[in-house]
């Protein structure tokens, strides 16, 4: 029963995120928000809110005209980073070394978590055979002794 | 006319620093005199108690130093440098008072007045343990001439202005003139400098081989304590984000931010991982390197920010002391190190984790989780500075960079933060798993599914689905943990119930009363859960920017503005633009609000005053972005975000949840606590489950 009931919640969420999908999304937001806008305010392109910024609203209009010649996303980037260097992109996308930039936090995290159960794992063998030697766990009472000597249960 | 206050307050800080040296000198002697057991012309104790002295006066000199500057700022006494570009005659009089950190020689006093006043308050509840209190006021010390030495030679805050006395100051920055700016920078600095103490107490416990986990004890209520200052720095500091720059957000992972995040995130480890060693004698190395590594973050962060190493927003912090931070920060590392290694032997585990599916183990992984979180904030502060090294060019590092890659790893954490609590000490039964598993998946899946079928669709999105996507899984989550906290109490609340006859919400406070540090935990736990879903609301953010001249409108939404006139105001401090705009909702009228653009004639610099209508479901937040100059029509800059609100109340909670686990539990005999003694059991941490 149980079984079926995941089963059934499971398809209910996939007919849900079926439902009227295929909706574009709008690449002038997209590119527009992958930029930052090179006066010195270091905001996203499209949220830069300076009256008077002497860029916003021309790399605006070049981004508007850049997408208009059809030519692809990529493209349109590397066209901002030949004019205006390769901080006007909001993150580094370049490849090459940029690329490790998005792949060191998650081996961080993907090294830290294996380092984590390769410890454990290390951990129990060790206990194990410290079992099969000598049953020797840490005196209870010298650790009580201890605590009250050093008023801990006192606090 | 010579004013004496700018020398009092220099000598102050002269005095405070001789103090401090002798604190530290006199202190180190006496304890390595009590530890080896070598004879002093004079008693050890009666030296290392005048060293406890000196500690304390110098508290009250730093504090002389502070009142000086203060003074200065409200005598308008502009012969002093500081005051001259911080503060001027119309500014104020709260403001004149926040001058003492809107700078950066202000803000070092600051941190050295906050940090004496932590030592003044640990030297003098010394009788816990005199020695171990020894140990950390001698440490404290040593931080404490760090900052001295900066005040007395690199940034002093009394330096006399060169040339002619001028008339009146050059003002105080307009982002700085805003309510919350005067409590944000000292609850931040409270967080910042409060770490010194639990990491004072861990090098000496370290050095003195402290038996037990007194230290930890100890220090613990410190840690809280600072880990809800920095909290609300934090918060306050989004907040002031997100009502003053006018952008429509409250975090744009500036360096700064960052700056606090780090030790925030390290100190939170610390606070999970701290109870492994207090409850099962484990992860000792583990804890006494976090807290190092909590309060070397609150250095770098400083560093970072203030020497001009990366680029921030925050550019009135910025100066050339780096220098002294870099040789600070590797003196801090190579004496944690130096003690680490000569004492290594003394930080022997006890226990060793048992099974992958316990409590000790979602410690383990949530302890890892938050590092890594830290981690990738520092990589992602530094990587421009790498990325010129490497490639020769420097990189942005901007907010599509963190919500790819901080985001993923903060859900994960949410999801550990449910699961961490069903699991018991030791080890977890698969029936334990079931049992409690059960109600919290249901509840991850049915809001999943209801909130597909109410129209959060991520496949839908115009924009970034992405975010969408984050969101949907963020919200599903949260419904996830908190119906996990919610049946842990009721759990407990229940067999209270039962057994003593009281209704369940008051079987819920005795629970917690009980228990306060763990059910406190959980309200904290909650607090966290409910800012996330705040966040996890930006997705949906919509935003409108407009020319609007009288009777124009502009909808966003359910929602239409109306320009009904626009003017201008003026007092001694500011010139002001401001509209004044109906808001309808639904086609009724719902306010008014009042979006403003200042001009202050002291720095002559401009700033917005954002007008928010705020409700739980969504905040309308409005901008007066200023004058086209063709047209001197105003531009109006509308946002729609949902779910604002939802982060000030989560900070809320944390508020709450803190306060409640640093209240002492009841003790079993309390009066209290005797009418449901046979459910004594109840609240106290899950047994640990033996395997068949």
């Amino acid at each position: 029963m149980p079984k079926r009931l995941l089963h059934i919640a499971l398809l209910s969420i996939v007919c849900f995120a079926m439902l009227g999908a295929g909706a574009p999304s709008t690449r002038f937001d997209a590119l527009g928000h992958k930029l930052v806008c090179p006066c010195g305010c270091g905001e996203i392109l499209l949220e830069c809110n300076h009256v008077g910024c002497p860029d916003s609203d021309q790399m605006i209009s070049e981004l508007r005209t850049e997408l208009s010649t059809g030519v692809p996303d990529s493209a349109v980037l590397n066209w901002f980073v030949v004019k205006y260097g390769p901080t006007v992109l909001a993150a580094p996308l370049r490849g090459g070394f940029d690329i490790v930039a998005w792949i060191v936090p998650f081996a961080v995290l993907f090294l830290g978590i294996a380092g984590v159960v390769l410890v454990l794992r290390l951990w129990r063998t060790r206990q194990s055979r410290n079992a099969l030697i000598a049953p020797a766990p840490l005196d209870p009472a010298l650790r009580e002794r201890i605590r009250r000597e050093t008023g801990y249960d006192s606090q | 006319m010579l004013h004496p206050m700018p020398y009092f307050g220099g000598f102050a800080l002269l005095l405070a620093l001789a103090l401090c040296v002798y604190t530290l000198f006199s202190g180190a002697i006496s304890l390595r005199a009590l530890s080896t057991g070598r004879q002093l012309r004079v008693p050890a104790e009666n030296l290392r108690e005048t060293a406890r002295r000196a500690g304390i006066a110098s508290f009250l000199v730093v504090s002389c130093a502070a009142f000086a500057l203060i003074w200065a700022a409200f005598t308008n006494d502009f012969s002093v440098d500081y005051i001259l570009h911080h503060t001027n005659r119309a500014l104020p009089a709260l403001y004149k008072f926040s001058a003492l950190w809107s700078g950066q020689e202000g803000s070092l006093l600051l941190w050295s007045w906050l940090l004496a006043a932590y030592g003044f308050v640990m030297r003098v509840r010394d009788k816990q343990d005199a020695t171990l209190h020894a140990y950390a006021s001698t440490i404290l010390s040593g931080i404490q001439i760090f900052f001295l030495l900066l005040l007395v030679f690199a940034a002093p805050p009394f330096a006399i202005a060169p040339g002619p006395l001028h008339a009146d100051g050059f003002g105080l920055n307009p982002l700085l003139q805003y309510p919350e700016m005067v409590i944000h920078p000292p609850m931040l600095y409270l967080g910042y400098v409060g770490f010194s103490v639990p990491f004072a107490f861990a090098l000496g416990a370290l050095m003195m081989r402290y038996p037990g986990e007194k230290w930890i004890h100890i220090t613990r209520r410190w840690t809280m304590v600072t880990w809800l200052f920095l909290t609300c720095g934090i918060c306050l500091g989004m907040h002031w984000a997100y009502a003053v720059l006018g952008w429509g957000g409250y975090w744009g992972w500036d360096p700064v931010e960052n700056a606090s995040l780090m030790p925030w995130l390290a100190g939170t480890a610390f606070l999970h991982s701290v109870m492994m060693q207090e409850k099962r004698g484990m992860m000792k190395v583990w804890n006494v390197w976090l807290i190092f590594v909590t309060f070397m973050l609150t250095i770098l962060g400083t560093l970072l920010t203030r020497s001009g190493l990366v680029q921030s927003v925050h550019a009135f912090a910025q100066s050339s002391i780096g220098d002294w931070f870099y040789a600070f920060l590797v003196i801090v590392f190579a004496v944690c190190l130096f003690t680490f290694f000569h004492q290594r032997d003394h930080l022997r585990a006890e226990n060793s984790l048992q099974s992958l599916v316990s409590r000790e183990s979602s410690f383990l992984f949530n302890n890892i989780v938050l590092l890594a979180a830290c981690f990738t904030i520092l990589w992602g502060t530094l990587f421009p500075v790498l990325s010129e090294y490497v490639q020769g060019s420097k990189v942005t590092m901007g907010p599509p960079f963190y919500n790819r890659v901080a985001v993923p790893i903060g859900l994960f954490l949410i999801l550990l933060t449910g699961l961490g609590p069903l699991l018991a000490w030791r080890s977890t039964s698969l029936r334990s798993i079931r049992r409690n598993f059960l109600l919290p998946c249901a509840a991850i899946l049915s809001t999943a599914i209801i909130l597909m079928i109410t129209g959060l669709r991520p496949w839908n999105e115009a924009g970034s689905s992405t975010g969408a996507i984050y969101s949907l899984v963020c919200f599903s989550l949260a419904a996830g943990v908190i119906t996990a906290i919610v049946t842990e109490f009721l759990r407990g609340a229940n067999v209270i119930h039962v057994q003593s006859r009281r209704n369940l919400l008051s079987s819920a406070i005795l629970l917690t009363r009980r228990n306060t540090r763990r059910y406190g935990g959980y309200i904290i736990h909650v607090g966290i859960v409910v800012l996330f879903i705040g966040i996890a609301g930006s997705a949906f953010n919509q935003s409108k920017e407009l020319e609007m001249s009288y009777g124009d409108s502009l909808q966003i939404g359910s929602w239409k503005l109306v320009c009904e006139t626009y003017s201008q105001d003026s007092n001694p401090n500011y010139d002001s633009d401001y509209a004044l705009l109906d808001v309808f909702h639904n086609g009724k009228k719902v306010t008014q609000l009042a979006p403003e653009r200042r001009f202050y004639n002291a720095s002559q610099q401009t700033a917005t005053v954002v007008a928010i209508h705020s409700t739980l479901a969504r905040d309308l937040y409005v901008v007066f972005e200023g004058r086209n100059p063709e047209t001197d029509k105003p531009i109006i800059k509308v946002f729609l975000n949902p779910l604002v609100n939802w982060i000030w109340i989560g900070v809320g909670i944390v508020i709450f949840g803190t306060a409640i686990a640093l209240i002492p539990p009841l003790k079993p005999g309390a009066p209290s606590s005797t009418t449901a003694l046979s459910s004594s059991k109840v609240g106290e941490e899950p047994k640990a489950v033996v395997h068949a």
